[in-house]
């Protein structure tokens, strides 16, 4: 299936449908669900690198909440995950800290730290990333990047949010160690940007919805939120994400994401 | 009001029944209402200090309610392939458990430690199939060594292992949904165990956490709702049947304890009541009360139709004769029991209300609908045959009458041993003990205490007050000091610090060289340490339960014995001190479900006796104002507190703690036992105001209602030995008690009032002449 075709199912559906399959029903909800994210992928294809500086502020059920302020670079790496860079900055006992991370779809990601106050570079081996994000309601995963080999799909139904048409589509992760059942996105039918993620825990319950807002387009194509929010439904606790001063195509290559990279980092 | 009720109901009688019947099927229709919530919260009041601290400091970390899988190998040794893969397989399938949040287990502990400048974080047990000899050894080595795990999740001998499921209940506005949610974690996690000793015939499971806690109170609520209320009635049936003598007469009371009850639920459920651990009992309760009434009723009734008056006649009579003291009784029964709201213990004051209001319905019914039933029914009794012999009430009057003179000092003697042996009781809550041996729960509970741990738990909140104040090497060496006095306290089994974390991280983070084993120096290594292990934990297996939002506080959670309220009270002042001794910058507060229980027992029985003094006070005006005398009124008040001091005394002897369902003891047999001292000393007063002498008139009053009252105590006493056999505590030993005050308040009905009578009330011949009846 080919992502063009998508492109034009939202304006000619029904006509074309019927014109270049003689039968319709042939694609399955699981077809449909990967050709949506096949989509959603190719659109973002060639943003190249970002930099962007990043606050999270983390509340409990109660109301309370503090602030934690990084720096983020990705490097877009075609045929694997990406690369990202984290530097911290607030907390000020955690600040210089820096985080490397090279995502892969389906292998453990290969992740270093640099301990200021260590004076050291420490790698990481785990399987894990499914754990809170400097205690916040983000797991690692759910800020790594969108690869299409990291869930298997099925395409729900389509629904009206905030007056846009999506699609509904639930996730399946491939990898044993996400902390995920499933997660069920709402994309939206204009521009393949998801507007909502439900993630359910390992016993199939709704654990967090993660909510986007404030869509920004870069470069008259690449699509971000400059706004996210994540709640946990179990514990009421939330974390509200917020990007500011976004750029793209900084000039970052390869040398500024490894372990060298990471001391000089500030 | 209430003679034109009776008048009515003997007038028109099938009226009367159909009005009632109706109004009946109406308040019970609100039974529908009615919903049973069986957690531990339903003690506590929503503003108990205890529970709001407990509450907040989950808010301000993690919930922490845990229900826990005791997991017990042939061998003694859980190091072994089968075991720990029993124990790794287990903990997967846990994480399905309703409202989990974390699951806790020796296999899936985050182990790290360096590889060269690596550092690894995995669960220690990864592929149990792959394990070998070596391997076995290592998890052995790293397990026993662990202080977060051992006497936790691991015995540290190594023979019993524990899988903590923490789960997330619902609480605040859901709170009605506890019951359910209770239910639910516990069936799965029962069910889990079955599928596993199935599978693993040879390994023994047991069950325990408050979760357990929770399912044991709800068990045995309905259990006792299940076998109790059904014997209850049973034994009623028995009884007035055998007293009675009449098919008839027995079916009708019958017939006026199922309304009695069945208005009362339905009531309480339109009145939003629900059913609990506590309020369960309301039926067994008002049944037994609502009997006394019937009983009075048709005693007299049958008494005067076998002096060869007509039913009709016979009716009338005792509806006269009863109408007042039924009254007078059922009010001073109410009010004992209205008291209860002086509880501090919610279900308790709604048991209270309940109990009051089922008192009042049967008053009414027993005085309407029950003539009007005895009134259709064709009642008829043999001619007096057995007066011949007088009752042997009677004669003990006559012997009481005749010794009094050496029974008094002997009384005396008696009474004043009793109040002392009372007065050595002491308040004691120990919750796992609520439930005797024969329940899984404390036999779970048991098996934990003696290969593990003790199930209570005591958590401490420190808060520095600054955001990332944790991470400051002062106050991550008062904690690390904090957690070793705890550690080092006898009745400590184990402690969870975050000090722990820090050290063994600095150890890693140093090639794993143990004399890194220590807290890191500089608050930014703290803080980088702890941003690096957060990133590398799996979902749910994080530190939050630890380290609030803004990591301006940690909780240091403690495994306590399962010690009585006393000593764990104690122990947490003891702690408190040490905090504001050893660590003045820091804010403490303690909380737990333990913690909640140790405090309850206390508090309630101060509010209690409070509740008790107004029930006194109130109980003697209105005895005062039926027996229209002071001079009897202030007498009457020796009878009415005597039998709970000889019963509280043999208690001492007994058991001598009173655990909080005990403090409503006092209040509520107080409102029963009056009822013995207002028909005995009415008749008294009444044989005096004829004319009769001291010794006539106590003649007098065993003759007339001596029989009544020993078939009232037999049906109470009845009543409440049936409650006793509950194997929840907090209802078998209120049972227990208030029957043997009941026993205590006939025998000083019997013998210590007549003789107090006979010598002190001879002198003058009473004036004060009786309401008439």
């Amino acid at each position: 299936m080919k992502p063009n075709r998508l492109t034009l199912r939202s304006l000619l559906l029904p006509v074309l449908l019927s014109l270049v399959f003689s039968n319709v029903q042939a694609q399955t909800a699981e077809e449909k669900g990967l050709a949506i994210a096949k989509e959603r992928k190719a659109r973002d294809r060639g943003w190249g690198d970002t930099q962007a500086d990043m606050s999270m502020i983390l509340r409990t059920a109660h109301g309370q909440e503090t602030e934690r302020k990084m720096r983020v670079k990705s490097l877009e790496v075609m045929e694997d995950g990406d690369k990202g860079l984290t530097i911290f900055d607030q907390p000020r006992d955690v600040k210089g800290t820096a985080f490397l991370n090279f995502s892969h779809p389906l292998e453990p990601d290969d992740q270093w730290m640099y301990l200021p106050a260590l004076k050291r570079v420490k790698r990481i081996a785990s399987r894990n990333k499914s754990g809170p994000f400097m205690g916040s309601e983000f797991a690692f995963e759910d800020m790594s990047s969108f690869e299409v080999e990291k869930y298997r799909y099925r395409y729900l139904r389509d629904e009206t949010l905030d007056g846009q048409t999506m699609f509904v589509v639930e996730h399946v992760p491939v990898d044993k160690y996400s902390g995920y059942s499933k997660m069920v996105a709402w994309v939206d039918q204009a521009h393949y940007r998801p507007f909502k993620i439900e993630y359910y825990d390992r016993k199939g319950d709704l654990l967090k919805v993660l909510t986007m807002y404030d869509y920004r387009q870069y470069l008259d194509k690449y699509w971000r939120p400059q706004r996210a929010e994540m709640y946990n439904e179990q514990t009421g606790k939330s974390t509200e994400m917020i990007t500011h001063n976004m750029t793209f195509r900084t000039g970052l290559s390869d040398s500024d994401f490894d372990k060298n990279s990471l001391k000089r980092a500030r | 009001m209430q003679q034109s009720w009776s008048e009515h109901s003997l007038r028109a009688p099938w009226r009367t029944i159909i009005i009632w019947l109706l109004i009946i099927a109406g308040a019970a229709a609100g039974a529908q209402q009615l919903y049973f919530r069986g957690d531990y919260k339903v003690y506590f009041e929503d503003d108990n200090p205890q529970r709001l601290a407990y509450e907040n400091m989950q808010a301000q970390f993690s919930k922490n309610d845990t229900a826990n899988i005791i997991i017990a190998p042939p061998t003694d040794n859980v190091f072994t392939q089968r075991t720990l893969t029993l124990v790794h397989e287990m903990t997967e399938a846990a994480w399905q458990t309703p409202y989990s949040s974390r699951v806790d287990a020796i296999t899936n502990y985050q182990h790290t430690y360096a590889e060269e400048d690596d550092l690894v974080v995995e669960d220690l047990v990864y592929r149990p199939d792959m394990l070998d000899d070596d391997a076995i050894r290592e998890v052995r080595r790293v397990a026993l060594s662990e202080p977060s795990l051992v006497n936790r999740l691991v015995s540290d001998e190594g023979n019993v292992a524990m899988i903590a499921i923490t789960v997330n209940m619902p609480d605040g506005e859901n709170i009605h949904k506890l019951g359910a949610a209770v239910n639910e974690v516990s069936n799965h996690v029962l069910a889990l165990s079955k599928t596993f000793q199935e599978k693993y015939p040879d390994h023994r499971f047991y069950q325990t956490g408050v979760v357990f806690m929770n399912h044991a109170f709800d068990v045995e609520a309905q259990g006792d709702a299940r076998t109790l209320v059904p014997g209850m009635f049973l034994a009623i049936i028995v009884i007035l049947w055998i007293l009675l003598r009449s098919i008839l007469a027995t079916l009708a009371t019958l017939l006026v304890i199922v309304t009695t009850i069945a208005s009362t639920l339905g009531l309480a459920g339109w009145m939003g009541y629900f059913m609990s651990t506590a309020t369960v009992n309301v039926p067994t309760l008002v049944m037994t009360l609502a009997v006394a009434d019937c009983v009075h009723l048709i005693a007299s009734m049958l008494f005067y139709m076998r002096e060869g008056n007509s039913k009709q006649q016979a009716l009338s009579q005792a509806i006269a004769v009863n109408r007042m003291p039924v009254f007078i009784t059922s009010a001073t029964t109410a009010i004992g029991f209205l008291t209860l709201n002086f509880s501090d213990v919610p279900v308790l004051v709604d048991l209270g209300n309940l109990t009051a209001l089922g008192v009042m319905i049967a008053c009414a019914l027993s005085l309407s609908l029950l003539p009007a039933m005895l009134r259709v029914l064709p009642i008829t009794v043999r001619p007096r045959q057995q007066d011949a012999n007088a009752d042997w009430t009677e004669r003990l009057g006559d012997w009481v009458i005749a010794r009094h003179k050496r029974i008094l000092p002997l009384s005396v003697l008696v009474v004043g041993v009793a109040v002392w042996a009372s007065l050595q009781n002491q308040v004691n809550d120990i919750p796992t003990d609520y439930f005797d041996a024969r329940t899984a729960f404390r036999q779970s509970t048991d098996f934990q205490s003696e290969h593990l741990s003790g199930m209570s738990t005591m958590d401490f909140a420190l808060y520095t007050g600054e955001e990332s104040g944790i991470n400051h090497p002062d106050v991550l060496a008062r904690v690390e000091a904090f957690g070793d006095w705890l550690q080092s306290q006898p009745e400590v089994d184990h402690v969870v610090s975050i000090t722990d974390v820090f050290k063994r991280l600095n150890k890693n983070m140093h090639g794993d060289d143990p004399a890194y084993y220590r807290l890191p120096e500089e608050q930014e290594l703290a803080a980088q340490y702890l941003l690096l292990y957060e990133m590398s934990l799996p979902y749910g297996l994080d530190i939050n339960n630890q380290v609030n939002l803004d990591k301006s506080a940690t909780r240091v959670m403690v495994t306590l014995q399962n010690l009585g309220s006393r000593e764990f009270t104690a122990f947490e002042q003891r702690a408190l001190d040490w905090v504001a001794d050893n660590a003045p910058g820091l804010r403490v507060t303690s909380g737990s479900p333990s913690v909640m229980f140790a405090h309850i027992g206390e508090t309630n029985m101060r509010s209690m006796l409070r509740g008790t003094l107004l029930a006194l006070v109130l109980i003697s005006l209105l005895l005062v104002v039926a027996l229209r005398s002071w001079r009897l009124g202030l007498i009457s008040l020796l009878p009415n507190l005597l039998p709970a001091a000889l019963g509280f005394g043999l208690w001492a002897l007994w058991s001598g703690q009173i655990n909080m369902g005990l403090s409503v003891v006092l209040s509520m047999s107080l409102g029963i036992i009056v009822d013995d001292t207002v028909h005995f000393l009415s008749k008294y007063a009444h044989a005096k105001r004829d004319g009769k002498d001291t010794a006539q008139s106590v003649h007098y009053a065993f003759r007339s209602v001596g029989r009544a009252l020993w078939i009232t105590t037999l049906v109470l006493t009845v009543g409440f030995g049936v409650l006793s056999l509950s194997s929840f505590a907090l209802n078998s030993d209120m049972g227990m008690l208030t029957a043997t005050i009941m026993v205590c308040a006939l025998i000083v009905d019997f013998i210590f009032l007549p003789t107090f009578l006979l010598r002190f009330d001879r002198a003058e011949q009473q004036k004060g002449s009786l309401h008439e009846t």
